[in-house]
This record gives C-alpha cells, structure tokens and sequence, in this order.
C-alpha cells in the first residue's frame, strides 16, 4: 500500500482528525435520533456505514420520523445529496484510472475533504482527500455505534447544542475560502441564493441551486494562489488539532 | 414512522444505493480529460458558493421557514471567534456551549 506511506495521504490524515471528532458527535445524534424513531440499533449503524452522508441520512430520518413515505424520504435525501453530482464533476479529472476504478475512489468526497483537497485551480490533492475522509468514516461509524446504543440515555440531542457543530465547521473552511475576490463573491451569492430559496422549495433545492454561483469563476478569475484553500483550510484544522 | 422493519431495510438499502450512484456519476463520466480553462475558474468558485449555501441553510432554516434559533447564535458567536483566529476546536465548543446554554435558560 504505497498511500499508506505518502506524506500527503498522512497529513490528509492529521487533517480529517478535527472533523472526525465533530462527525462522530454529529452521527451520535443520528444514532440516538433514529433509534427514538423506530430504527433497531443496528439499522441505524448499517445506515451509518453504507450511505455516509450526514445531510441525506438527517433528511430521510426526519421525513420517516415523521410518519412520510419511503418515496418521499428518498427524494428529500437525493435532493441534499445532489451537490455532491457537481462536487464528483469537479474533482473526475483529479482522479486516476478508468471509470469503473474512478467512480470508486470517488466514494470518498465528503464535504470537508473536497474542499480542503481542492486547490483553487480546478484540481484536486486526491491523496488530501483520501486522507481526510478515513477519520471521518472511522468516526462517523462509531459515533453511530455508541448513539445508537445509549440513546435511551439521552434524550433529544439538540439540547446540547450538537446541532451548532457542523455548520460551525464549515465556517471555519468557508473563511479560508475568503482570501480572493472570487472566493468572496461566490460565497456572497450562493449564500443569498439558498436563503431566498428555502421558503419556496423543497429541503437540498437551495443548496444545489446556489451552486449555480459558481459562474462567478467565469468573470472573475482566481488564479494559482502559493498557498491554495486546500492549505489555508488545513492550517486552521491544525490549529484546532493542537487545540484538542 | 410508518414503515415496517423489513421496509426500513430497503429504505435504507435504496439510500445507499442513491449516494454512491450520485457520487459515481462525475468521475465515471467525466474524468481523465484536462479541464477546459473556463472551467477550472467554476470548479475553484464552487466550495464557497456551496459552503456558504449550506452554512446559511443549517443556520437560518427551519424547515420551509426562516427562522433565528439559539444554535444561529451559537454560530454566530464561534464565527466571530474564528475571525479573531482562535482555533477551529475552541470556536466549536463555543458554538455547542453557548447553543446549550441558551436552550437550556429559554
């Protein structure tokens, strides 16, 4: 296994182990939420570890939580996790192999790991981004394991505030995502077109749609930055591993 | 929630399979070719615009509603940490105490 020993993998790595910590505490909520809705424990766990994706996995379990139906849980969980189409078109040529071997190394992205893998020049570190994801799948199994375990315990997770962690964690990459003009504008319109959007369409349309502001990258040219947002972003994860 | 056991599993089954569908399509397809110029300047630009959509989204919707709720707050404090460069870790568990706290006094 040559990835094992690259540096890149390994910093990647070191990287993902910050947003290992919030998935675990994001996915026990998933666990403890789940069983309170009727999954057995070990659906819950088997949900974790086959769909690993917080967002869908979250808006089918609101919608069968509910009372709605299996259609209708699969369509909000596809709409959520429909970034990810213009987030595996993004980052293909980034990939190596034929296609077979490339729609498996694309299993990978998450949201974290594909924006601090990206480098700003419409390229990807793939071995980043590999190595970012490993704590996060790690993590975002046992977290389920022990939510859906204690669960009972609990009570409503919300109380204690988890629901703050993720988009906390994406403001921390958003920031790094700031340092150019471009950055500032595409964040500033993807931003107000989800929020315009969330009255009037279904959960996962505001967010796919606000992709669209990305053609911002047609008139305002980013450039090769020394320290791409893959390095910036990863600077401010490390912050945070000393701080643990 | 109105499913049986055994319908649960292919619920869960087909969301598996709906995931990693959406994830392979791009690199099956797409991949191995060098990007076109214009194109590498959309795929820079696609992180923000799709952070901050999904920041704003986590934030300030609830459900169909706009809506300002204690966990707004929590994240608006630990922004505001992040922009005075304290580590990422510290302004998460500002973000989760001060999100606590509020739900637990209101």
């Amino acid at each position: 296994m040559t990835l094992l020993r690259d540096p890149v993998f390994r910093r990647g790595l070191r990287l993902g182990v910050p947003f290992g910590l919030v998935s675990g505490a994001l996915s026990l909520s998933f666990g403890v939420v789940a069983v309170q809705a009727g999954f057995t424990p070990l659906q819950a766990i088997v949900t974790s570890m086959l769909v690993f994706a917080g967002s869908a996995q979250f808006a089918a379990l609101s919608i069968l939580a509910g009372g709605g139906s299996f259609v209708a849980a699969l369509t909000a969980a596809s709409l959520m996790h429909s970034r990810f189409l213009a987030m595996g078109i993004a980052l293909a040529p980034s990939l190596k192999g034929g296609p077979a071997r490339r729609a498996l190394e694309g299993q990978a992205v998450v949201d974290s790991s594909w924006a601090l893998a990206n480098r700003g020049d419409g390229t990807f570190d793939r071995a980043l981004m590999f190595g970012t994801t490993v704590p996060q799948y790690v993590m975002w199994t046992v977290g389920t394991v022990v939510g859906a375990l204690v669960g009972d315990l609990l009570g409503n997770p919300d109380r204690f505030g988890l629901d703050a962690l993720f988009p906390t964690f994406f403001v921390g990459i958003l920031l790094a995502e700031l340092r150019d003009s471009r950055g500032r504008v595409a964040a500033v319109a993807g931003g107000a077109i989800a929020l315009a959007l969330v009255p009037f369409t279904p959960a996962g349309v505001p967010v796919l749609v606000a992709a669209s502001a990305a053609l911002v990258g047609l008139a305002i040219p980013g450039g090769r930055r020394p320290d791409g947002p893959g390095a910036a972003g990863g600077a401010r994860a490390a912050d945070g591993e000393e701080a643990a | 929630m109105s499913l049986s056991e055994g319908q649960l599993w292919l619920a869960i089954l087909a969301l598996a399979l709906m995931t990693a569908v959406t994830k392979a399509i791009g690199p099956a397809l797409v991949g191995g070719r060098p990007l076109p110029r214009w194109a590498s300047g959309v795929i820079g630009a696609m992180a923000p615009a799709l952070l901050a959509a999904l920041v704003v989204t986590a934030v300030f919707a609830d459900g169909p509603r706009l809506a300002v709720d204690a966990h707004t707050v929590g994240v608006g404090a630990a922004t505001l940490l992040l922009l005075l460069r304290v580590p990422l870790l510290l302004a998460v568990l500002a973000a989760v105490v001060v999100t606590a706290a509020l739900r637990a006094l209101f």
